[in-house]
């Protein structure tokens, strides 16, 4: 790794964070934007949790990690407070683990 | 900036378990033949724990540096959707424009999208992104320093706090019907572009689900 490369990298992905905020601000969009933002972050974040759960790198795996979601999808459904569905959920990929599951 | 309970601890919360992959980062770059300025340097300007991780492994393999900086780029692709649904949180002063860019990451963006009232989406964003970058930073250093048999973060199930604590954010979120429809078709791109797509960008493809949301809020 090369400071050239940690630079590119840092001086690129701020360029990818800042276009929405710099381009934006808080300019009111058309109206049809705005209809296609309001669904966006339920999009992002079910990508993000399908993503961080089945991703083996180039295919899909399911591990232990999916019986950890499995727990904290019950824990949010009966109401438990955030840090508890989330150490719950990190307790039983381990035990799956334990239990030999990858 | 009033910041409550209900906002700071699931911030809190994240910013732990975030530290202790930074300590994982901070071991995997060492052991990459990073110096403890190059993982810190890192952390502090890319602020990203999966493209840090993605363009270190990408090194250690022995790719170039372009396909390295390319590889951490496409990773982060994500940052310009999150930047888009973050603007009217950071709002109009270019201090915090500027400022608030580089604290868009996973967790700041789920935390904050997961607030409807304006001012708690504001202190959940700030609040989480510099927790969030304390905790990292320091894991960083602590685990370049350490870079000892810490072990597997896996056997602690570790991987599965970030996707457990998306799920406990994305259920209150889709009660309603437009955002479920947008959240099952977010997931279904996403899942199905892993294969062919670039780590990371099923991810931001999955933003497309948004267009389902839109279909379902017109059939309504």
């Amino acid at each position: 790794m090369t400071w050239a490369a940690i630079l590119a990298l840092a001086a690129g992905t701020y360029a990818l964070k800042a276009a929405g905020p710099a381009l934006l601000g808080g300019r009111r969009l058309p109206d049809p934007v705005t209809a296609l933002l309001a669904p966006l972050p339920a999009a992002l974040l079910a990508a993000l949790v399908a993503v961080a759960t089945f991703d083996g790198g180039e295919r899909l795996v399911a591990d232990a990690r999916v019986v950890g979601i499995a727990v904290a999808g019950i824990a949010v459904w009966r109401r438990l407070p955030f840090l508890t569905v989330v150490v719950l959920a990190a307790a039983a990929a381990a035990a799956a683990r334990v239990a030999g599951m990858a | 900036m009033r910041v409550d309970r209900s906002v700071l601890a699931p911030a809190l919360s994240l910013a732990l378990a975030v530290g202790i992959f930074g300590v994982s980062f901070g071991v995997l770059a060492a052991s990459a033949g990073l110096s403890l300025p190059q993982a810190s340097a890192m952390s502090l300007l890319v602020f990203t724990g999966s493209a840090q991780y993605a363009a270190v492994a990408a090194a250690a393999a022995g790719a170039a540096m372009p396909a390295v900086v390319l590889t951490g780029l496409l990773l982060n692709t994500r940052c310009v959707a999150f930047g888009v649904a973050l603007a009217p949180v950071i709002g109009t002063r270019w201090s915090r424009r500027l400022l608030g860019a580089q604290f868009i990451i996973d967790e700041s963006t789920a935390l904050a999208l997961a607030e409807e009232d304006p001012a708690r989406a504001r202190a959940a964003f700030w609040v989480t992104g510099l927790a969030v970058f304390g905790c990292w930073n320091a894991a960083t250093v602590a685990g370049a320093l350490a870079q000892s048999a810490l072990g597997d973060p896996r056997r602690f199930g570790l991987d599965a706090v970030f996707p457990a604590a998306f799920v406990a954010l994305l259920v209150p979120m889709v009660r309603r019907r437009a955002h479920l429809a947008a959240a099952l078709a977010g997931a279904a791109v996403a899942l199905c572009a892993v294969p062919f797509a670039p780590a990371g960008v099923p991810i931001t493809l999955g933003a497309l689900g948004a267009l389902a949301g839109v279909a379902a809020e017109r059939r309504a």
